[in-house]
Formats: C-alpha cells, sequence, structure tokens
C-alpha cells in the first residue's frame, strides 16, 4: 500500500526526524490561511501518489502571498499521469545546500533489509543505480543485529556530513530504520535529505510502501488508505475479495491462480490479441466470486470478449459455471464468453452450461486463440 | 527416489481442524501421505481425520516419530507455526497459508537456514512426489511418477505443464511448488541442488514470473552446477511495471524484474523458455529427454 508524502512525514516526525513546518490544504483559501502560519518563501506540493510531480508542473514554490495563492490554484484539480490533485502541502522551503538520498527496502536476494545511501538525492534512486552506482552505498543491515552505529557511520563518511549534522543526521538514520521495521513498511525513503546552508539535516521529501500482508496489525496505516488514488474497478475488485489490474485491451480474462492468469494474458497476446486484466479469482472461489469477477471485467467498455480460463485443482468447476449462470441471469450480459474449464466437477459444470450459448474449448491455446478472433469484431 | 518428501515421510498437519486443513488433511490421507498426528492448541487428545491432535508439535513430534509438518493455519499465525515446527526440529516445514507479513517470514527463513532445516512456501501449493507422497494441496489426479522435477512460484499455473507432463508420459519425480512471495523458504537454487544428487530427475522445469531477480541467479548458477537438461517458462511478459499481479512477490519494481530479462537470463545459460505452456514438453524432448 502506498501513501501520500504528507502522511509519510506525520510519520517521520512521530519518530523524531526533523521535517520542514507546514500544513496541508484541500482548497485555495485553505492553502492561503496555511500559508500564512509560515515563513516565505513556501513549497507548494501536490499530494499524490505517482513519482514526477516536479517536472508535472506539481511542485512550485512561491516567493509571495499572491503566489502562494496562484501555484495553489494552479496545482489543484491538476491531472498528474491521470490522478487527480485533491491536497496540497504546503511547508516552509528549506535552504538547500545539498541534497541527498537515504532509504531502507527489504532485498529479496540476501532477505534482509539493506539501507541505501547516495549523494545523488533530489532523483530517482533507480536512476542514481543505472547510471552513476559508483555515488550509490547499500549496508545490509543484519536481522538479529539491527541497524549498527558503525554502519551509521560509514554512511555519514560516505555522504560527507558535516560535523554540524552529525547527531541529526545519525538519528534520523536510526529512526528511519525503526520506523521501517515497526511499520512493516516495503519501502521507506527521505529523498531529498537536505543539508542546509547552516549545515542541519531535514528531510523535504518522503515516501513510504508498506507490506501489505502485515496492513491486519496496523489499523493506523490502513486509516491512511486514499482509494481516490487507485483504479476505480482495483478498488472494488479488492473489497470482492478478487485479484485484479486493468490493462487497456479488448480480452477480459478470468483465471484461476495468478500464475495462470498472467500466462493467460501472455499467450492472448502471444496469437495477436490485447488482455484487458489481469484477474484471478482465487484458490476457494464460490459462485458470487465468479459473478461479481464478471461484473468488474464488463464494466470495463473497451471490453468486447470474455475469456475464462479454470484449471481446477481446488476450485470445482460446477462453482465456476454456477456463478457464469448467474452472472448471466443478474448481468445483461452479451458479450460473447469462451470459456476452457478442466479440472475437479468438469462433467457436471459442462452439464450445467449445456444449451447455452458459451463457446466452450479443451485447451488453453485453442480457447485464447479464438478469443483473440472474436475481439477483432 | 524424489526429494524432500516420498514414502518415509511422517506427515504432522498444523491446522488440521479448520477447513483447509481437514479438507486438504482427507485428500492427502486419500493420495496415500502417511499423515501421522494434527496439532491444534487446546484440542490436544482429540481426534481428527483418524489421527490424534497434539497441543504442541514438540509432544506431537515426540509420540508420532513425525518428520515433516505441513501448515494451513491463518496467516497471522502461521510464521510463528512454522517457527514452533523448526523448533520440534521437524526437518520439512511447508507453509501453504497466504498472506504472512514478509518481516515474519524473513525471521522464518533464517531460523530455517541456521538450523539446517526446509521450509517449503508460503503461499504455495506444496509439493508432490507422485506415487509416494503429496504435502499440500496439489491435485493428486494430475501427476504421474517419472523423471522431471518441476519447481514454480506458481500453483495453477504448475497443474497446467504438470498436466502435459503427465499426459505425454514423461512423468514427475517431485514437483514443488515454492511459493508466490517476495521471501519464500526454499528458492529455485535450494531445490536444483537436492534435484542434482536425485537418480529419478532426468531433467527439470522451472516456472518463474516476474519480481525479484531469482530466474537470472538461477540461471547463472545452472552454468556452473547443474548439468542435467533443464527448461523454463517465465509468466508476465504482459505484465505492467509497478503493479501486484496477484502474488505478494509478482511486482515489477524500479524496471527490474521483467520477464524479458528473466526470459534473457534463461536462455543466454542454454535453458530453452517455453512460450505457452503447451511448450515446455517439446522443449524437453528437443534436449533429448523421452519418455
Amino acid at each position: 500500500m502506498k501513501i501520500h508524502e504528507f502522511q509519510a512525514k506525520q510519520i517521520l516526525r512521530e519518530h523524531g526526524i526533523p521535517i520542514p513546518k507546514g500544513d496541508v490544504a484541500t482548497s485555495v483559501d485553505e492553502a492561503v490561511k496555511v500559508a500564512k502560519g509560515l515563513s516565505l518563501p513556501i513549497v507548494v506540493k501536490s499530494q499524490v501518489h505517482v513519482g514526477g510531480r516536479g517536472k508535472a508542473g506539481g511542485v512550485k514554490v512561491a516567493k509571495t502571498m499572491d503566489e502562494v495563492r496562484a501555484h495553489a490554484d494552479a496545482i489543484l484539480g491538476m491531472d498528474i499521469k491521470g490522478c487527480i490533485v485533491r491536497t496540497v502541502l504546503l511547508e516552509e522551503a528549506a535552504d538547500i545546500k545539498e541534497e541527498l538520498y537515504i532509504g531502507f527496502v527489504i532485498d529479496r536476494a540476501s532477505k534482509k533489509p539493506v539501507l541505501i545511501a547516495s549523494a545523488a538525492g533530489g532523483v530517482e534512486i533507480e536512476k542514481v543505480a543505472a547510471e552513476t552506482p559508483e555515488k550509490i552505498l547499500q549496508e545490509v543491515v543484519e536481522p538479529s543485529l539491527g541497524l549498527c552505529d558503525f554502519q551509521v557511520r560509514r554512511a555519514a563518511f560516505f555522504l560527507k556530513i558535516p560535523k554540524s549534522g552529525m547527531k541529526t543526521f545519525t538519528y534520523t538514520l536510526h529512526a528511519l530504520h525503526i520506523a521501517f521495521i515497526s511499520k512493516d513498511c516495503s519501502l521507506a525513503e527521505i529523498n531529498p535529505l537536505v543539508i542546509t546552508g547552516e549545515g542541519n539535516v531535514i528531510a523535504c521529501d518522503a515516501k513510504m510502501n508498506f507490506d501489505d500482508n502485515a496492513l491486519g496489525r496496523h489499523p493506523e496505516l490502513e486509516a491512511m488508505r486514499d482509494d481516490r488514488e487507485e483504479e476505480p474497478l482495483e478498488v472494488e475488485a479488492r473489497r470482492a475479495g478478487v485479484n485484479y489490474v486493468k490493462l487497456d485491451g479488448k480480452i477480459g480474462c478470468i483465471v484461476n491462480g495468478a500464475g495462470l492468469a498472467m500466462a493467460t494474458m501472455d499467450v492472448v497476446k502471444h496469437f495477436g490479441g490485447e488482455p484487458a486484466n489481469f484477474l484471478d479469482i482465487g484458490g476457494g472461489a464460490k459462485a458470487d466470486q465468479v459473478t461479481e469477477a464478471l461484473r468488474i471485467v464488463t464494466s470495463d467498455p473497451t471490453v468486447n470478449t470474455i475469456l475464462f480460463n479454470i484449471f481446477g485443482g481446488i476450485v470445482r468447476c460446477d462453482r465456476v459455471a454456477e456463478g457464469i449462470l448467474q452472472a448471466k441471469e443478474r448481468l445483461s450480459l452479451d458479450l460473447p464468453i469462451v470459456l476452457r474449464l478442466v479440472g475437479t466437477n468438469q462433467r457436471e459444470a459442462r452439464k450445467m452450461l449445456e444449451g447455452t450459448d458459451l463457446i466452450m474449448l479443451e485447451t488453453m491455446s485453442e480457447a485464447a486463440q479464438r478469443a483473440v478472433e472474436l475481439s477483432r469484431r | 527416489m524424489a526429494i524432500f518428501v516420498d514414502e518415509n515421510t511422517r506427515l504432522i498437519i498444523q491446522g488440521i481442524t479448520g477447513g483447509e486443513g481437514s479438507f486438504h488433511g482427507q485428500q492427502m490421507i486419500d493420495y496415500g501421505t502417511e499423515v501421522v498426528a494434527g496439532v491444534v492448541p487446546g484440542k490436544g487428545g482429540q481426534e481428527a481425520l483418524g489421527v490424534p491432535i497434539f497441543d504442541t508439535v514438540r509432544d506431537a513430534t515426540r509420540e508420532t516419530g513425525a518428520n515433516a509438518s505441513v501448515i494451513y493455519v491463518p496467516a497471522s499465525f502461521a510464521a510463528d507455526a512454522a517457527l514452533e515446527a523448526l523448533d520440534a526440529g521437524l526437518g520439512v516445514v511447508v507453509i501453504i497459508s497466504e498472506g504472512i507479513p514478509t518481516l515474519d517470514m524473513m525471521k522464518v527463513y533464517w531460523r530455517a537456514r541456521s538450523t539446517g532445516q526446509v521450509v517449503i512456501g508460503p503461499n504455495c501449493p506444496g509439493l508432490i512426489s507422485p506415487g509416494k507422497c503429496k504435502v499440500g494441496i496439489l491435485p493428486g489426479h494430475i501427476c504421474k511418477e517419472g523423471k522431471v522435477g518441476v519447481i514454480s512460484r506458481s500453483g495453477t499455473l504448475t497443474y497446467e505443464i504438470v498436466d502435459f507432463l503427465s499426459k505425454s508420459g514423461l512423468g514427475e519425480s517431485t514437483c514443488i511448488g515454492v511459493g508466490g512471495d517476495p521471501i519464500v523458504g526454499s528458492n529455485f537454487i535450494d531445490c536444483l541442488t537436492h534435484f542434482r544428487d536425485d537418480d529419478q530427475t532426468e531433467a527439470v522445469v522451472l516456472i518463474g514470473e516476474i519480481g525479484g531477480n531469482e530466474e537470472e541467479l538461477t540461471a547463472e548458477w545452472i552454468k556452473e552446477n547443474f548439468k542435467k537438461p533443464v527448461v523454463g517458462f517465465i509468466a508476465g511478459l504482459t505484465a505492467p511495471p509497478g503493479k501486484r499481479m496477484g502474488h505478494a512477490g509478482a511486482i515489477i519494481a524500479g524496471g527490474k524484474g521483467t520477464a524479458k530479462d528473466k526470459i534473457e537470463a534463461l536462455t543466454a545459460a542454454d535453458i530453452p523458455v517455453a512460450k505457452r505452456p503447451d511448450q515446455v514438453v517439446g522443449l524437453l524432448e528437443k534436449k533429448g529427454v523421452r519418455a
């Protein structure tokens, strides 16, 4: 799960990490009111879940109150990569001398948390890693030891932290590590961590992503979820208990199992078609879930063909058939449905579907090919 | 011979009275797996599926001489259940549960490594050595005892490919679903190390997907360390970046973990990659693996 910058900074503040003075606003008047409590210059920052806000014009510095009003007016309502800006963060602009990067991730290869530090802050770390890997320091954190002081010192010397900022830097790194672990983050980064003209250290931007599997023990994080930042159909699907990711093609795919769902999309593409979505109805899918999956897939107006690919191991084919019949009754479905249904209780399922206009095929390749042909009409 | 589980496996089911545990427990017994006990805290002394229930894994192990465990308990208790099984020294611990927090799984991973035990999963279908033993939820009827080892990050996609292997007559030595999470107990290389020494296994099918760089590391490792024929399948060529495709571990992050990179790495290591699941058997035959 992702959260906004201002929410990530709230977590940093709770952990004692210095951040610029500021607050959020959802209207121009409110923005001006917030700005009155701050000293100029002020940064006006759009709060959306996508990167590249600065380039899109979603981050602007105001030197006067008139500029605060103008920037807030321009940024609120702005469309950044499909996300509408509903909130702006207003902060006192830092006196930037240097911009650094610090972050923690779980490294899948070493199965341990890793501290990443870079002197090239303010840009995407992936870009730095690809172009100037010598500017990046990685410190693997032993899970049983936690982040050690010598590792923090190594980072500080690597980043050439001035003496005046050493204490705050050390505290910040430890605090970020504690936040990373205690909040079950998959990513916690401060970018840029700014060294000011006076030699102080301050977190000017922050990003935190969380392990979805751990949200159950963090109701405080679940409360920060902003559904408006997500694809509406994906939100509906999550609530219905199915895994759905929207794509742009015409063939709506409904599959059991994530791996098979991806493979089905790939095979559709292989035969020259375009999948409209990824959808996994899950292991223990019941009729209602199948009906709901069909409703979600067909709410996408670009979909003109449905492809079911079910390899019933645990999922019972008769339940899938029941779900399809139920959906046909409840939703007025007039799209062609290609169905590949094999495995547990397939005979019962086929009997149930006899006499319907469903196109039943034996293999995944045959079914995908047929769906591709039908989608070309 | 097969690997990890066989006719000598004596299995404990943690969570034997739950919906999943009891359904799949019965399926495993019907397949011929020797289930010797269940563990459900608070239900010790009772019985389920014809075997005794114990309060703790330690008691169950002492009383029955179990040497493997399978875990069906809800995700929030599953990591602790795995640590309990490792503490009892069961040797092989299979976690079926989906949704274990990554940091919890990290503890299980390192505990297993430091005690020299095998963990399979989580978020996996388990494993099966056809004709000998099934641990988990794989449908036994599609498997056939044979010569191909299968290692997969997926569930139903594995069944799809195993079905082709069985029908072709090649059959399988052991099929392992290693799991779809970012951190799993055993990775491809761990399984390959065992397949290398297994006489029954003449070739291996690797079924990978987007996310992480395990397929790339495995390709490198195979070049130097594995001589038996290997073919692959990678799911997710059409997956968009930054989106989690069902499995917690299936995500292209920061441009890394794409299907294209994985296919290139495998191909460079002389591991042909099928474009469709129905091409896997043909690729094995080209490598000289015949029924």
